[in-house]
């Protein structure tokens, strides 16, 4: 319950995306961040659109630390989002942290603008 | 040998040359000596064990499982005979007779010598206290070393070993793979330290850590502890035990200098040699971890084949030279990158580079001294270390890279060299491509331009990517810069990952019997962590074809349309194609799919190309409702987005039509419920045409029927996508039932032959209508063969994998991970 007054957000355990896919997470405004967890067992968080065409990045294949786009196979590097090879454009990343193998995603990136408030007051 | 008469002469005797050892050192030797001069010696060759020259530098992979004594073997016995060498094999010398110039093995064997190579190599260091003899305590030199430690494994249990040098880890890497607990001891403070600086150290570490190693450094052990006369335990100088089925020492290496010290050699640490590898007598020589070479010993394999070839050199009236190596190392445990090369023990004079990115595990420092490289330590990316290891060795002036060094050639060569060829061709002569063969690049380029024209021709002749296979892209890249154009590379590689074909990666599955994903991967020296997005769909379809009923699917390398059984469109919604049996519906089916169209909101609903109906623009967290409604109705899925049989188009034959011929519904019918669910390389498309003419247009189908009076025309490879192809005639036949029979076998032979993505079209211009009927029609047992695996396979895939959804499996793919409430978050 306390993370929630920090400024990052709880959203489940690393247990629930299996390594090699990613699960969705729809936000305010209609968007999704796809949450990725590679075959090395490392986690990211990417707004799930490719910048290419919007494809859902969630349903990419996963290799290495990239994800092939399902719909023109774009390579999207999911440390950057940037996409790989000859191909310009980049998807925002989302910071993500684990803590006691629970992911918790920054607040300010998943909720735009309705940050700071209750951090400072924490800090305080 | 029909010598002229009166010429009749006996060959003059042949000099007889004595090897003491037979491993990597002397039987290269050997090797490098016939390459120069094959008649010049009649040889003899003396092994303590009692087996074949094998790559010992492989005996960790072997411990590991991910090789087998067979494939490790250098020279196999053939080798022995095909060259006129005698191995005395189990019988170990004992005696040096230099005034008698012979030697005296253990069972008595007397042989005389004009010149004799002493290759002993090393023998492990044994540390000296108490408990270092229990049984139970083992090294790790031979493969009598790894077989001990595969038996202590297979009873499980905990293991410690006693060394976190190369070695000492390589065990413990295998012990842990054979299901063994694990614990390193180490003197120093950092693993590797010969090898790795501390960070390097750390990162390796944590790796190993995280493997389920308990890892000790800076501890001494005291003694070896025994239950019963067998190992039980250690005990360190701190007071601290820890339990142990199996002791493995690791703790060093030292040259094995006992016969020639006894003969009076001149030894220090080793047998001391010239730079023509001449010992103290001129009629001795040796190489390999025995000896000492300018004030040094060499216990890595690397100076041994340059040992070996100015050894030959020498013999045979060559003389060369040997001048000393700089060495590299590398780690051979899966999954940890790490590689070392010269000195980098830092120094007044000498300047770090470093690079270190914690997030990808990353580590690299390259010592400079004077502008030259003379060290580098590279963990987690070691693409560059070839690099790095040439301009060392060359010493080359980095004065104007410097700047840009430690990012790697790419780099530092302003862009250009991102291309891997260039890197290559931008490497010297001598450096070397091949670590587990010794061969350097001007090796490798003199044998392709001396023929070797393929992959597999300069590994059978210069034996460059034959073993581990880890260089194999190096060497791809010194076919395509030596001959252009004309790299008889046959079939491409299947992707990037990997210098296999898919022919080969096909018949490897088969032969070694690989029945996982990352086994394959493994086994076949896949270059990247996990695959990319083209050969992991390619891979499981293998597997699949290879292994029915036993081959659990992996759905992480389905492509999303096979991942969520529907069609992924423009706007990440999904279309949903129920199957109708030979285009054939009725009110109750027609019924669900107008109720799902209204009840999910479906934007539209279109009649396909193939008879079928499209319901399109359903959300992927209403498929399993809208599966489930479909089923309810009594259909199945219409594998529309599958790499699998997709429609049977009929048109509707004898039945209605004036011009029909023969029951081609029925027909088409009988086909698609024999063949649905069968996944195959790619899409496949049947149709049954009841006349010539061919209403179904069957001959723009992977495999097309015309019926016709007298029975049924069979058509194959038709396409009418991106590159139009009409069908061959495969053969003419007279009864249905030869007719699905046929068809089960020709699908059959697709699915097992055809490379993945390859649909029939190409696939027959690839391999030719006459292979395809000689597969089909030479042996009357063909058919019947081919059509029996086809059954068997279906018994397993031929279900509605809608169904296992609709009941609830793999949920997680169609919900969300959470929800985020904006409220929520700020009332909270």
């Amino acid at each position: 319950m306390s993370e929630a007054y920090g400024t990052w957000l709880d959203i489940g355990t690393t247990t629930q995306i299996e390594p090699g896919s990613a699960r969705t997470l729809p936000v305010a405004g209609g968007d999704e961040i796809a949450v990725f967890h590679t075959m090395r067992g490392e986690f990211y968080a990417l707004v799930n659109t490719c910048p290419h065409k919007q494809g859902p990045l969630s349903q990419g294949i996963v290799h290495g630390d990239s994800v092939s786009c399902p719909l023109h196979n774009w390579r999207i590097s999911l440390r950057t989002g940037e996409a790989l090879g000859d191909d310009q454009g980049c998807t925002p990343t989302i910071p993500l942290k684990i803590d006691s193998g629970r992911l918790f995603l920054l607040r300010e990136a998943v909720i735009p603008g309705k940050a700071p408030p209750l951090a400072p007051a924490l800090a305080a | 040998m029909n010598a002229p008469a009166g010429l009749d002469l006996p060959d003059p005797p042949r000099e007889r040359l004595v090897v003491i050892g037979n491993g990597m050192a002397g039987c290269r030797a050997v090797e490098e000596m016939l390459e120069r001069d094959a008649g010049r010696f009649d040889i003899v060759i003396f092994g303590a064990e009692p087996r074949v020259n094998y790559n010992r530098i492989m005996l960790s992979p072997v411990l590991a499982g991910e090789k087998t004594f067979d494939e490790i073997v250098i020279n196999s016995t053939e080798w022995y005979a095909e060259n006129g060498i005698e191995l005395v094999s189990g019988d170990p010398v004992e005696h040096i007779e230099r005034e008698s110039m012979s030697v005296v093995s253990r069972s008595g064997r007397i042989e005389p010598y004009d010149k004799l190579l002493i290759a002993t190599g090393s023998d492990p260091f044994i540390i000296p206290i108490p408990g270092n003899d229990l049984p139970g305590v083992v090294t790790f030199r031979d493969l009598d070393d790894v077989e001990r430690m595969l038996a202590a494994a297979e009873l499980g249990g905990d293991a410690v070993v006693i060394g976190g040098g190369l070695l000492g880890l390589e065990a413990a890497h295998g012990l842990s793979l054979r299901g063994m607990k694990v614990t390193v001891v180490h003197l120093m403070p950092t693993l590797m330290e010969r090898q790795l600086d501390e960070a390097a150290g750390y990162l390796l570490r944590q790796e190993l850590e995280s493997r389920g190693h308990t890892i000790l450094t800076g501890a001494n052990t005291k003694t070896i502890h025994s239950i019963e006369g067998r190992v039980a335990g250690i005990e360190l100088e701190d007071g601290t035990r820890i339990k142990a089925d199996i002791v493995v020492v690791a703790a060093g290496i030292k040259p094995s200098i006992g016969l020639a010290k006894a003969a009076g050699l001149e030894c220090e640490r080793g047998i001391m040699v010239d730079d023509h590898m001449v010992t103290s007598d001129p009629d001795i020589l040796a190489v390999g971890e025995c000896v000492q070479h300018r004030g040094l010993c060499y216990g890595l394999v690397a100076p041994l084949w340059e040992m070996c070839r100015a050894l030959a050199d020498y013999l045979t009236d060559t003389p060369s030279g040997y001048l000393g190596s700089v060495t590299s190392t590398k780690l051979k445990v899966s999954g940890i990158d790490l590689f070392s090369a010269g000195d980098f023990s830092g120094g007044a004079d000498c300047e770090d580079i470093v690079m270190r990115d914690a997030s990808r595990g990353v580590y690299k420092r390259v010592v400079v001294k004077g502008n030259r490289v003379v060290g580098a330590v590279l963990y987690g990316d070691t693409a560059d270390g070839n690099w790095y290891f040439d301009l060392l060795k060359k010493e080359e002036d980095i004065s104007e890279i410097r700047e840009a060094l430690i990012f790697g050639q790419a780099f530092a060569s302003g862009g250009a060299l991102a291309d891997p060829n260039a890197a290559v061709a931008a490497l010297s002569d001598d450096a070397e491509i091949c670590g587990c063969n010794g061969v350097s690049k001007g090796r490798v380029v003199q044998c392709i331009e001396t023929g070797a024209h393929s992959l597999d021709a300069v590994r059978s002749q210069c034996k460059a990517s034959a073993s581990c296979g880890s260089c194999s892209c190096l060497v791809e890249s010194l076919l395509a810069l030596t001959l252009g154009g004309k790299v008889e590379s046959g079939p491409k590689t299947m992707c990037k990952c990997t210098s296999f074909t898919h022919d080969d990666v096909r018949h490897l599955i088969l032969e070694k019997g690989l029945k996982l994903i990352p086994q394959v991967m493994q086994e076949l020296h896949w270059t990247t962590p996990d695959g990319c997005s083209s050969c992991r769909p390619a891979l499981n379809y293998y597997l699949l074809c290879a292994w029915p009923g036993e081959y659990e699917d992996d759905e992480k390398s389905r492509f999303v349309n096979e991942r969520l059984h529907a069609n992924i469109q423009k706007d990440g919604t999904y279309s949903v194609v129920p199957r109708f049996f030979g285009g054939i519906t009725n009110p109750k089916e027609l019924r669900a799919i107008a109720d799902v169209v209204e009840k999910y909101d479906a934007p539209m609903v279109k009649v396909t190309g193939g008879q079928r109906l499209d319901i399109f623009g359903v959300k992927k967290e209403d498929l399993p409702a809208v599966w489930a409604d479909l089923n309810a109705a009594g259909m199945v899925s219409g594998h529309a987005y599958g790499k699998a049989l997709r429609t049977v188009k009929t048109c509707v034959g004898s039945e209605w039509c004036r011009f029909g011929t023969q029951d081609s519904t029925g027909l088409g019918v009988k086909l698609e419920r024999l063949t649905w669910g069968s996944y195959m390389p790619h899409k496949f498309k049947m149709a049954v045409s009841g006349c010539p003419r061919n209403c179904a247009e069957a001959t723009i189908k992977d495999f097309g029927v015309i019926c016709v009076d007298s029975g049924y025309e069979l058509h194959v490879g038709g396409n009418g996508g991106i590159h139009l192809r009409g069908t061959d005639l495969l053969c003419k036949v007279e009864t249905e039932e030869e007719a699905m029979e046929t068809c089960i076998a020709f699908i059959q032979l697709y699915r097992e032959d055809g490379h993945y993505l390859e649909r029939t079209a190409p696939w027959i211009v690839r391999k030719g209508l006459e292979w395809i009927k000689a597969q089909l029609f030479d042996d009357p047992g063909a058919i019947p063969a081919l059509a029996a695996r086809f059954r068997l396979s279906q018994t397993f895939w031929q279900v509605d994998p809608w169904a296992r959804r609709a009941a609830g499996a793999h949920r997680n793919l169609h919900s969300h991970l959470a929800e985020i409430r904006p409220l929520a978050v700020e009332n909270a």
